[in-house]
């Protein structure tokens, strides 16, 4: 296995950037998930470290060893494809040695390290079946089967879960995080759901319009995101943004009121600010308070234990806040929400975190 | 479920086309097992103990040159398809899989030659033949028949290679083949059908052709079995019973090979590929 060093890398179709100056670690051993909404450009960065799209600047390296100019084989990479991309001509014992048959390794090695990996995906009794006799989730297996008996350096997955039903999608996010701590592997992943980027990750990196916005822990994206766009794309249901204005006590939302929210020192009145605050971070008060803001409940969706109040705010701004248990809360009443001093984000006009 | 009435008028329609294409197949057939007076006294019928006389197959075989003819035959058409496989999947696949300049052109260039027949310049190819002295061979004939089938299957395999996923053709990339591997490892066997379909095209003109065997390779020991069978039909006395039992033995390698290839005419190949 091996470190992964991304600096200054370009890509561009024709006028139109799609990477802008990425520059990103991915650690030995390390599970790093791409995120971020469709056309950011992280299937791209994930396809131009595979060598698969040529890129238009930079570096990339892997293992200590500068790639940009090596055809994917020679990367060292294995990579698992959204539609599997297994052959449909041969069985499933022959798509996962079919890359060591080119590359010269004596056939008892190759059926060694098939029946290797056949063991650890529980695939033995499908090693003659052709792919189209699998189900979907079978054929997963078999091509993340074809990426470790290639011994890669780093496992590069795009999208890997998105084709499966629900269940299933759960059962192979446990699977791929299992190979991870067994075959102690560099793994790049890109996704656009949150919860396997959040369940999966060493280290999430959050892309937007070619840029990575925030690189970090899961946990410290969503408990510091850097800015509105990552503030938003975390969490689900997103986080809820007001905006306002600093006075001197506080912040001042206009028709919904003055909020005493503590400030970052030296904040001049008048500075234009987004509050930012988690659904699970507001919840349904009886009266009026220091943090608390009058509103009109819209929706009330119940999941079970707990659900979600759609409420509109005077000022029309709607925002969603967690209820827990049976409220008797119901659509048309009016109400007042409290909102959680400690997990209050504060954000300036240009869209950064504040303090 | 579609309609009783409305298979019956297909199936109708189907048997009674079916009929026409084949009745004079029928009729050459039925007419080689016949004595030559019952062919020109009561050629629809079929031959019966008073009519029935093998004696054209029996002049058939019996002349030495014939057996020649079809050993020709065979090795044009199958070394045609041969050809025009190849050369038609590497240019399909070229055109298809990289961007390079004049791609669109060369593209369009090849396909031309499906609107401008190619006999219409029978006359510089007898000239451009003759000055590679390849009159009288069948290389003249095999790359004449190449060159006229190429523009056709070029199309068709472009068509289907534009439909095998991208990501199979980076799957076996980052499987490290090289583009010669993938091109015969993977497209080859994923356009079998169409390669099928292109062989039966190029096969049935190629082997019924009398032209450019008559232009090219009319002597030497090299002429065709549509060309060897003309010399039992003279300018004063045609042997009717000779040729139509080798114009029935005709059919029967071509059926053959028609065969083979239609066998592999199967469809869903690339099934369980992606998804």
């Amino acid at each position: 296995m091996a470190e992964v060093l991304i600096e200054n890398l370009k890509k561009s179709f024709g006028s139109v950037e799609v990477l802008k100056d990425i520059d990103l670690t991915v650690e030995d051993g390390g599970f790093v998930v791409l995120v971020g909404p469709s056309g950011c450009g992280k299937s791209t960065l994930l396809r131009a470290i595979a060598g698969l799209e040529p890129v238009s600047g930079g570096t990339i390296t892997i293992g200590g060893r500068k790639v940009n100019d090596l055809a994917p084989a020679q990367r060292e990479i294995a990579m698992v494809f959204q539609s599997y991309a297994l052959y449909p001509h041969m069985d499933v014992a022959a798509n996962m040695g079919f890359g060591l048959k080119f590359a010269g390794t004596p056939k008892a090695e190759i059926e060694a390290r098939v029946a290797e990996a056949a063991r650890i995906l529980q695939l033995e009794p499908l090693l003659k079946r052709r792919p189209r006799e699998l189900s979907g989730g079978q054929r997963q297996r078999v091509a993340i089967g074809r990426a470790i008996v290639r011994k890669p350096q780093v496992f590069l997955f795009d999208e890997p879960l998105s084709n499966l039903d629900a269940a299933l999608r759960i059962n192979t996010r446990v699977e791929i995080a299992r190979l991870h701590k067994l075959l102690a592997a560099t793994i790049v992943y890109v996704t656009h759901d949150q919860v396997e980027a959040m369940t999966l990750a060493d280290k999430i990196v959050v892309m937007n319009q070619g840029r990575i916005e925030q690189q970090g822990k899961p946990l410290d994206l969503y408990y510091r995101p850097a800015n509105l766009f990552v503030a938003g794309f975390i969490g689900s249901p997103a986080m809820n943004f007001l905006k306002g204005q600093v006075v001197a006590a506080g912040v001042d939302l206009g028709v919904d009121g003055r909020l005493a929210v503590p400030l970052p020192q030296g904040m001049a009145a008048g500075t234009p600010v987004t509050l930012g605050i988690r659904p699970e971070h507001m919840r349904i008060a009886a009266g009026e308070g220091a943090l608390h803001l009058a509103a009109t409940v819209e929706l009330v969706e119940r999941l079970g234990e707990t659900g979600f109040a759609h409420l509109r705010l005077a000022s029309g701004t709607v925002a969603i806040a967690e209820i827990r248990g049976d409220t008797g809360l119901k659509t048309g009443d009016r109400t007042h929400v409290a909102l959680d001093a400690a997990h209050l984000h504060l954000f300036g006009a240009d869209g950064r975190r504040l303090g | 479920m579609r309609k009783p009435l409305s298979a019956f008028a297909v199936h109708a329609i189907l048997g009674l086309y079916t009929l026409l294409a084949l009745f004079p197949i029928v009729l050459v057939v039925m007419n080689s097992f016949k004595a030559k007076r019952a062919i020109f006294n009561t050629p629809l019928q079929p031959p019966g103990p008073s009519t029935f006389d093998p004696v054209g197959y029996t002049r058939v075989f019996d002349d030495s040159s014939l057996p020649l003819y079809y050993l020709n035959s065979i090795t044009v058409t199958v070394g045609t398809i041969f050809f025009t496989l190849l050369f038609g999947a590497m240019a399909a696949w070229a055109l298809t899989e990289y961007k390079f300049r004049f791609n669109t052109l060369l593209a369009l260039f090849l396909s031309i030659g499906i609107m401008v027949p190619i006999r219409l310049g029978s006359v510089s190819i007898i000239q451009l033949v003759a000055e590679l002295n390849l009159i009288n061979t069948l290389t003249a004939l095999i790359l004449v028949y190449t060159a006229q089938n190429l523009p056709l299957a070029i199309f068709i395999l472009s068509e289907f290679i534009a439909q095998i996923p991208k990501d199979l053709r980076e799957a076996a990339r980052c499987d490290g083949l090289s583009e010669y591997n993938i091109f015969f490892h993977i497209i080859l066997p994923l356009i079998r059908p169409a390669m099928a379909t292109v062989a039966v095209f190029t096969m049935i003109p190629v082997w019924n052709d009398l032209w450019f065997p008559l232009l090219l390779a009319p002597a030497g020991g090299k002429q065709t079995i549509t060309l060897g069978v003309q010399q039992f039909l003279g300018q004063y006395i045609t042997d009717w019973n000779a040729v139509l039992a080798a114009l029935s033995t005709a059919i029967v390698p071509v059926l053959l090979l028609y065969v083979i290839f239609s066998r592999q005419l199967i469809r869903g190949l690339t099934s369980g590929a992606v998804k």
